[in-house]
């Protein structure tokens, strides 16, 4: 990945499922609209062309670990070269909710080669921000399993053979992206963030963050809005 | 018997085993003949009682469609199509030309890696990284690249339907018209082919020449391989 010099900023979260890493920003987006910058929440709407391809993948469990690595790849190509990247020349603060990183951690739990996948990936501009929503395994398993009714093929890991229970297979498989995501703490610099500490607690800190990432940041203006006279 | 070789890291995943097949590609610019010598191959390989098996871009169950719509007009960034061919490509490996190998298949290529890192690097993308990303593609046992020149090709075109959109590059924007196109994106092609054949170690043919003579030096070159 490249260090970008676009006007804009780039804040993204990463962690297993579970972890609360969207709730928190969520949070955040609220924060910096009402502070009048202009944010994006990155939305992960894949090309048609893509998202047809991935589901086929999927439901005919087709996919070996290359190329479902390979087709979320390219549905992530597709999404920066046409929102991400735009937004950020723009100089818009983008919040994306998972990255490349996501890839990295679970590819990698699939076996396909570390330093394979981080090249396939060279093409995405690193994040101003990167915060790591850190949470043990059995928090997370117990989010996630609770009011839960039916664990996807793939997302369980079952592509892996680690268990013939949907239930069991996951939490292997989540383990295995969990040791993964704290071996790039270093590497990526993450922010690292409890995610057990109360929702207001981890909110404050994260807001503390990124006004200090933020100051001075003039970013895009507003559009002026004329007020309609009658 | 051989245990397999690949570009780079593999699939580190799975153990493949030893492959008893043969994987030859079959290299070369748009409209040099080279499904009319894949036919002639396969019937000659078959008719020697040698199993064949063929593969080609596109083919791929999981992204057919997809890269089929793509080529319709619905437009993917260049990264994005990139990145697609790598997955149509790694498809066919794994659930096609690898255990076809295993069974001891000769596996017929019409093209492989080497056309599509030609067409995005004319289209600008970093060659390093398409090497990398196809680091687990499987070292072909021989690579036959039908070499002519773009003045050979466009005979062919003509009688053989007219131009194409994308066989003339045309969304590279090098011309306005489907012709000039046609030989200046071919050209550029041939360029990139001529400088992987010395390092892939591709054996050249002269495909200007007829069908006949084309095809007996294709057989001489996988007699000494089989």
């Amino acid at each position: 990945m490249y260090k970008h010099d676009y006007p804009g900023r780039l804040i993204i979260v990463e962690g297993i499922d579970g972890s609360g890493k969207s709730t928190q920003l969520q949070l955040l987006y609220k924060y910096l609209a009402a502070r009048n910058y202009t944010v994006s929440l990155s939305e992960w709407n894949s090309s048609p062309l893509v998202k047809s391809t991935t589901s086929l993948g999927k439901k005919k469990k087709f996919l070996t670990p290359t190329t479902f690595s390979l087709i979320h790849a390219t549905d992530f190509a597709d999404r920066l070269v046409n929102h991400i990247i735009p937004l950020l020349k723009a100089g818009v603060v983008v919040l994306a909710d998972r990255y490349t990183f996501t890839a990295f951690a679970r590819d990698t739990a699939r076996g396909v080669h570390p330093l394979w996948v981080r090249n396939l990936y060279s093409f995405a501009p690193m994040p101003d921000i990167a915060f790591y929503f850190r949470v043990p395994l059995e928090v997370s398993i117990d989010r996630i399993l609770t009011g839960r009714t039916k664990l996807k093929y793939y997302e369980a890991g079952m592509d892996l053979g680690l268990s013939r229970d949907p239930e069991e297979s996951f939490k292997l498989f989540q383990e295995r992206i969990l040791k993964a995501y704290d071996g790039m703490t270093e590497e990526f610099g993450f922010t690292v963030m409890d995610g057990t500490l109360p929702i207001e607690e981890q909110q404050e800190k994260m807001r503390e963050i990124v006004d200090r990432e933020l100051e001075g940041f003039k970013g895009l203006r507003r559009p002026v809005r004329e007020v309609a006279v009658r | 018997m051989k245990q397999p070789a690949f570009y780079g890291v593999g699939l580190p995943y799975r153990s493949i085993g030893e492959l008893n097949g043969k994987l030859f590609v079959v290299e070369g610019p748009d409209r040099v003949g080279r499904s009319t010598q894949l036919n002639l191959l396969a019937d000659w390989l078959e008719s020697e009682g040698h199993a064949t098996s063929n593969t080609g871009f596109r083919r791929s169950q999981l992204t057919q469609d997809g890269l089929d719509q793509a080529k319709q007009g619905h437009t993917l960034a260049k990264n994005t199509l990139s990145l697609f061919y790598a997955t149509d490509f790694a498809d066919r490996l794994e659930n096609q030309i690898i255990p076809a190998l295993r069974a001891g298949f000769y596996v017929l290529s019409d093209r492989y890696m080497y056309s599509i890192f030609a067409r995005d690097r004319v289209r600008g993308i970093d060659p390093e990284w398409l090497r990398q990303v196809y680091g687990f593609a499987l070292v072909p046992d021989l690579v036959l690249y039908l070499r002519v020149e773009v003045e050979d090709l466009v005979p062919r075109v003509i009688s053989g339907g007219g131009f194409d959109y994308w066989e003339s590059g045309m969304d590279l924007g090098l011309a306005d018209n489907l012709f000039d196109s046609f030989c200046i994106y071919q050209k550029r092609i041939i360029r990139e082919l001529d400088q992987m054949a010395e390092e892939y170690g591709f054996v050249t043919v002269d495909a200007s020449r007829s069908i006949q003579a084309v095809f007996e030096d294709l057989k001489k070159e996988i007699l000494k391989v089989i």
